[in-house]
């Protein structure tokens, strides 16, 4: 085994690879094929080879071989085998060896392959692919052609990507193609190093002279753009370069047209200053120059925003807020402006707006901007701007602890106004803001307690529909707010009153704990009150109104409502029992609230010396395992083990662990100030309100129409056409029939009928029979007349009609008709006279219905096409024996009854009295479809009166055309999408000029002549699909501008779309 | 640009160009979530939104929404114009372009795309030259047989 490894590396030795081989096919041009099958014979020899590297050369050579047109199958397995081998390398390289060669070898061919293939490669760079090809490419950024040197360009950018050693050696090309001369190259290198010097400035500055001309010098708004943000990025870590650009840029800004230009500059000055001016400061000089261009920047700026244009406006807005930053002072002037911009249409603008005029507020005209937001939120339709309004004023108003407030009432009557939105989502946001000011805000509570203890009166407000959930939250505030600092009350009674309806029982519980906490505390201030008068009954009246609400909230669901309230409602009830015995108890009472609530700041605890010998950090119990995950529990689960766990625990605990827990206790109470916190149902209210808004359900399933707009129109038109057409040809057969009568009677009058059957063949047919002259004595010779060419045969009937049959059989002569017809599964769909010439005398009229597709052989043998024929006996005679036969070709026959020879006809199963028509149906088999055919026939039949019978014949042509195999079928737009996408149709078009018919005529017509149904329409543009009987897919796109229809097409065989659209075209010309 | 959708008013797409790798999954919920976003959107709108960590700059021509997500140092305006551009050479190249020739041609309309863009940037800003190559193109797609032999003469 070991010497075979061994053997196998020394062969390898002198193994061809690919590069040998193809120099040796090029070497041996006249002996080609005897090389190569050397080559085969040793590549045989190496796929034996244990070695993968073997095989994998091996392999690399097939494809190579394959490529040429070698059959290469016989390796299939080893292709197999070499491609599931662990390393990834052999495979990339099998696929890519090939690739690259096609590069080299198709290159010096065609441009546009090499450009395929260098298109295809960036879709597909792996960093295997980018080191193994990363020198072809650059050979390529050489090549002759600037279309080839542009692709490697850009796919060098991809390269270097994923390969970034291959950077060093290509760069010097690459900084050569910067001075190429054609311009699609070098903007093609601006673009690589632009890109690349975004990822990593430093090693591009060397670079800023050669950018430096170009962009003085280039007129290209494309490269320019691209250098300017090449700049961009150099500019942070090469100060003296910003000084340089500010002219160039300035000139750019103040002459530019192009506003993609514009923005460019203004965003590059913007960002370039950013760095500039905050870290180190520049010379005073340059600060100076760097303001003024900032005023021009905000002055271009306020151009763009002031624009029509919706995506101007917001750019400019974009940029304004990134100015705001750096430079608050410029935009603040421009205040009216973007206050403006909040009327706009566009949601997205009024957000940057707003977000802008967050930076803009200063103390001065923060109570006008905020008006302004007001009214807006007034007038705001749609809960999520509105609530985006909301957050936003109360953003603006609370930021840096209030800087900007100065007048506090102010404030409070702006949140007492917004608590009159309805929908939103922020009540808390509200709510904990009222809350913090108030605590905050000692001067304030006076006009806040008036303000909350009016809410609570009109609380019913709040409280309406479900619409208004999130707003009751104020709630919390206000009765919190209320009760605390009750003494500010004017009216406590009433308040208490409001606090104790029992309305509020409908309120969420955690409002409703507090509501009833500070319904007591409330109380107590009243109690208070009342005992300094002599009148002890308005005292006692209130503790009975305490002792007659309460119950409601003691059967509460809530635990917390009802926990508070029986404590709570037999505090007042023992309270009663004093005030009977004339006990003076409020101040006791006042003594359960007493102690004022201070502020305390995020950072205070820091301030208070750990005591010594408590390690914050050491655990007090032992740290949870981390398997056990209560918090994962449902919470059902918790709920009822909860108990369990705390009895077993309460065992256990000692007296350490309990003087521990204290402490913790006492920690998290210090870092507690507001003992008030949000209890996790309220959280959860929150949660669930998004849920319920997006919703987006309802709106995927607005957007998204039922039908495909076109296809039902189309088909209508196309039912409404077939229609028209019927009636018209049920009226021209009366006419007709009507006319024909009269002319039996009334004989020797010629009558041209070429009119009449031309409008009855425009319909449509699937088969055209068109009888020949027939080779018929003179006596007998029928008017035959091929409707295409009624009017050059008009005369040879006329001879053949007009007189010998007036002298022979006056009333036997015959002349035929044939009709073709078109059936479907569904019935009758198109009538049409083919060869119509309805003479004075007839005798037969042949109708002959159009091969009907044999619906049932279709299913499961595509090749049967049946004909259905109309025999009509127009003579007064009886007809006979009547036998039809065809001539066969190599592609289609007849089918006969078994034993019949070739050439046999086929009788007629019926016999016709005079006026007298029957239906006969002839099946064909066809091999292939793909060509339009011609089938010569005779129709053999005797004519018999009282004295004597008379053989007759008649000749005729079936013509089966390529539209005539195609079977109307519906498609829907996706399946014809995916059908297209399939990618096996061959595609041919063809286009028809002066064609002058509305669209949807022209639409109809192919519809109705080819069978095809219209897929999908818009506009002037329609695409449409038919099936042959062997299920071939043909699909069209129908395109008209003016006179001139072009029609591409696609099909998965291009004989059978040639001939569908000659059909089409015949049928446009000949209107 | 990190990738190209186009999409019809129903939400269909009818074209995508990727210039990132990403799994096939992904690019489903990319397309799924972007489609729903554009097309919430009133028309009045203006054609940028932040999505993600990415800038989405979209256009509507006619029934198709052309979509392009760029990065945050991305200009939108010239993203605009590439969208433009773009649409003006299936424009120049279909003659009145509409919905269905990117369906039923939607070859051609990624090649044309290829030969503008490269690796998601503009590679040709000229449009003469891009219709030229595509021209040539076409041609050398009808004549490919008689190419390949050639070279072995």
């Amino acid at each position: 085994m070991a010497l075979k490894i061994v053997k196998g590396s020394i062969d390898r030795m002198f193994d061809k690879n690919l590069q040998d081989l193809v120099r040796g096919i090029r070497n041996h041009k006249e002996d080609e094929a005897k090389y190569i099958s050397t080559c085969i014979d040793e590549i045989k020899q190496e796929l034996k080879q244990d070695n993968i590297a073997v095989k994998a050369n091996a392999v690399c050579k097939l494809t190579y071989l394959q490529m040429l047109g070698y059959d290469v199958s016989w390796a299939a397995f080893n292709i197999v085998e070499v491609m599931s081998s662990s390393k990834f390398t052999y495979k990339v390289k099998i696929g890519l060896y090939a690739h690259v060669w096609i590069c080299q070898e198709i290159g010096y061919i065609s441009q546009y392959d090499t450009g395929v293939a260098l298109t295809g490669l960036s879709c597909f760079v792996t960093p295997d692919l980018a080191r193994d090809l990363a020198n072809d490419i650059m050979t390529l950024m050489s090549h002759t052609k600037p279309y080839i040197r542009k692709k490697a360009v850009l796919i060098m950018y991809k390269v270097f990507l994923k390969y970034p050693e291959s950077l060093r050696p290509a760069f010097p090309r690459l900084k050569e193609k910067l001075e190429d001369p054609d311009p699609g190259v070098q903007s093609a290198a601006v673009n690589v190093i632009c890109e690349l010097a975004r990822r990593n400035p430093k090693n591009y500055l060397s670079l800023a002279p050669l950018f430096f001309k170009l962009m003085t010098s280039s007129t290209n708004n494309w490269v320019l753009i691209k250098i300017i943000k090449l700049f961009g990025a150099l500019t942070p870590l090469e100060p003296r370069l910003g000084k340089k650009l500010i002219e160039p840029l300035t000139n750019l800004i103040h002459s530019t047209s192009a506003m993609s230009l514009l923005y460019e500059c203004v965003n590059t000055v913007i960002a370039g200053h950013d760095v500039n001016g905050s870290p180190f400061l520049p010379p005073f000089s340059l600060a100076l120059f760097l303001f003024l261009r900032f005023q021009l920047c905000v002055q271009k700026l306020r151009i763009l925003i002031e624009d029509s244009d919706q995506n101007l406006k917001y750019l400019g807005l974009l940029a304004m807020s990134k100015i705001l930053k750096t430079h608050p002072k410029s935009v603040q002037s421009h205040k009216d402006l973007i206050l403006q911009c909040l009327d706009d249409k566009d949601e997205s603008i009024r957000l940057r707006a707003l977000d802008l005029l967050y930076g803009m507020v200063s103390k001065k005209n923060l109570m006008e901007i905020v008006k302004k937001l007001m009214l807006h939120v007034d007038k705001a339709e749609g809960t999520t701007y509105r609530d985006e309004l909301l957050t936003k004023i109360i953003d603006i108003c609370s930021q840096s602890n209030y800087q900007y407030i100065t007048n506090f009432e102010w404030y409070i009557s702006i949140l007492v106004e917004l608590t009159r939105l309805e929908g939103t989502r922020h009540g808390h946001l509200i709510a904990s803001q009222m809350l913090d000011v108030a605590i905050r805000v000692k001067a304030i509570r006076v006009f806040a307690v008036a303000q909350m203890a009016t809410l609570l009166d009109n609380a019913h407000l709040m409280t309406g529909n479900v619409q208004r959930k999130g707003i009751c939250e104020v709630l919390y505030a206000a009765a919190w707010i209320c009760g605390e600092f009750s003494e500010h009350l004017e009216n406590p009674m009433q308040t208490l009153e409001a606090m104790l309806r029992p309305k509020v029982a409908t309120l969420p519980g955690h409002i409703q704990a507090v509501y009833v906490q500070n319904a007591a505390k409330l109380f107590a201030t009243l109690l208070k009150n009342q005992e300094g008068n002599t009148d002890r009954t308005a005292a006692q009246e209130t503790s009975q109104l305490m002792i007659d609400r309460l119950p409601l909230f003691v059967q509460s669901a809530n635990l917390e409502v009802q926990e508070r309230a029986s404590c709570i409602l037999q505090l007042v009830k023992y309270i009663q029992k004093l005030q009977q015995k004339d006990v003076e108890v409020a101040e006791e009472v006042i003594a359960l609230f007493a102690g004022e609530l201070n502020p305390v700041a995020p950072k205070a605890q820091k301030k208070v010396p750990v005591p010594e010998g408590l390690d914050l950090d050491a655990w007090i119990n032992e740290p949870p395992s981390e398997s056990e995950s209560e918090d994962e529990q449902p919470k059902a689960i918790f709920a009822k083990e909860e108990p369990k766990h705390s009895r077993a625990r309460h065992t256990e605990v000692d007296e350490k662990e309990l003087a521990k827990r204290r402490e913790a206790r006492k920690q998290e109470q210090a870092n507690n100030p507001f003992y008030i916190k949000a209890s996790p149902s309220s959280q959860k209210v929150y949660q669930e309100a998004p849920g319920v808004e997006h919703i987006p359900v309802v709106q995927i399933d607005l957007s998204v129409p039922l039908k495909v707009p076109g296809l039902p129109m189309s088909d209508q038109y196309v039912k409404l056409e077939e229609e028209r057409r019927q009636k018209e040809r049920v009226e021209k057969k009366k006419k007709e029939k009507k006319k024909r009568k009269e002319k039996r009677g009334g004989r020797g009058k010629k009558h041209d009928s070429g009119p009449e059957s031309e409008e009855d063949i425009t319909p449509a047919h699937m088969v055209d029979i068109v009888t020949e002259e027939m080779p018929l004595a003179d006596s007998e010779k029928l008017p035959v007349r091929s409707h295409r060419a009624a009017e050059a045969l008009k005369s040879p009937a006329e001879d053949g009609d007009a007189e010998s049959p007036a002298s022979q059989e006056p009333k036997k002569k015959s002349s035929k008709e044939k009709r073709e017809k078109k059936k479907d599964k569904d019935g009758d769909r198109k009538v049409s006279v083919k060869n119509g010439n309805p003479t004075r005398e007839t005798a037969l009229w042949m109708y002959i219905y159009g091969a009907e597709i044999d619906i049932q052989g279709n299913l499961q043998d595509g090749s049967q096409v049946v004909v259905s024929v109309i025999f009509e006996n127009k003579c007064d005679n009886f007809l006979k024996t009547m036998e039809f036969n065809v001539l066969d070709s190599l592609n289609s026959k007849l089918q006969r009854p078994e034993g019949s020879g070739p050439h046999d006809g086929l009788s007629v199963p019926f016999q016709l009295p005079p006026g007298v028509s029957n239906e006969a149906r002839f099946v064909f088999t066809m091999q292939s479809i793909v060509m339009p055919q011609k089938l010569k026939g005779t129709l053999t039949f005797i004519i018999k009166n009282e004295d004597s019978s008379t053989h007759e014949k008649l000749d005729f042509k079936l013509h089966f055309t390529c539209s005539s195999y195609l079977i109307t079928t519906p498609c829907y737009s996706d399946a014809f999408a995916k059908l297209l996408e399939s990618g096996d149709l061959k595609c041919s078009s063809v286009r028809l000029e002066g064609v002058n018919m509305p669209f949807h005529h022209l639409l109809a017509r192919i519809c109705f002549h080819h069978h095809f149904s219209v897929v999908e329409r818009i506009d002037s543009c329609a695409s449409m699909y038919s099936r042959s009987i062997q299920g071939h897919h043909v699909c069209l796109l129908v395109k008209t501008s003016g006179q001139t229809v072009s029609i591409d097409a696609k099909c998965d065989e291009p004989t059978l779309l040639g001939n569908v659209l000659d059909e089409i075209k015949q049928t446009f010309s000949q209107c | 640009m990190q990738f190209m959708l186009l999409f019809s008013r129903q939400g269909k797409l009818r074209l995508q160009k990727w210039y990132v790798p990403l799994s096939d999954k992904e690019k489903k919920k990319i397309t799924r979530e972007l489609v729903q976003t554009v097309l919430a959107r009133k028309p009045k709108m203006c054609s940028f939104l932040e999505w993600r960590d990415l800038k989405v700059v979209y256009k509507r021509y006619a029934s198709l929404y052309f979509c392009c997500a760029i990065e945050e140092q991305d200009n939108e305006l010239i993203t605009l114009e590439i969208i433009h551009r773009y649409v003006e050479l299936l424009d120049k190249y279909f003659g009145s372009v509409c919905e269905l020739d990117i369906i039923f041609n939607f070859e051609k309309a990624y090649f044309i795309l290829d030969e503008f863009l490269l690796g998601g940037e503009a590679q040709e800003t000229s449009k003469k030259t891009v219709l030229k190559a595509i021209e040539q193109a076409d041609l050398l797609q009808e004549v490919r047989p008689h190419v390949v032999t050639l070279h072995y003469e």
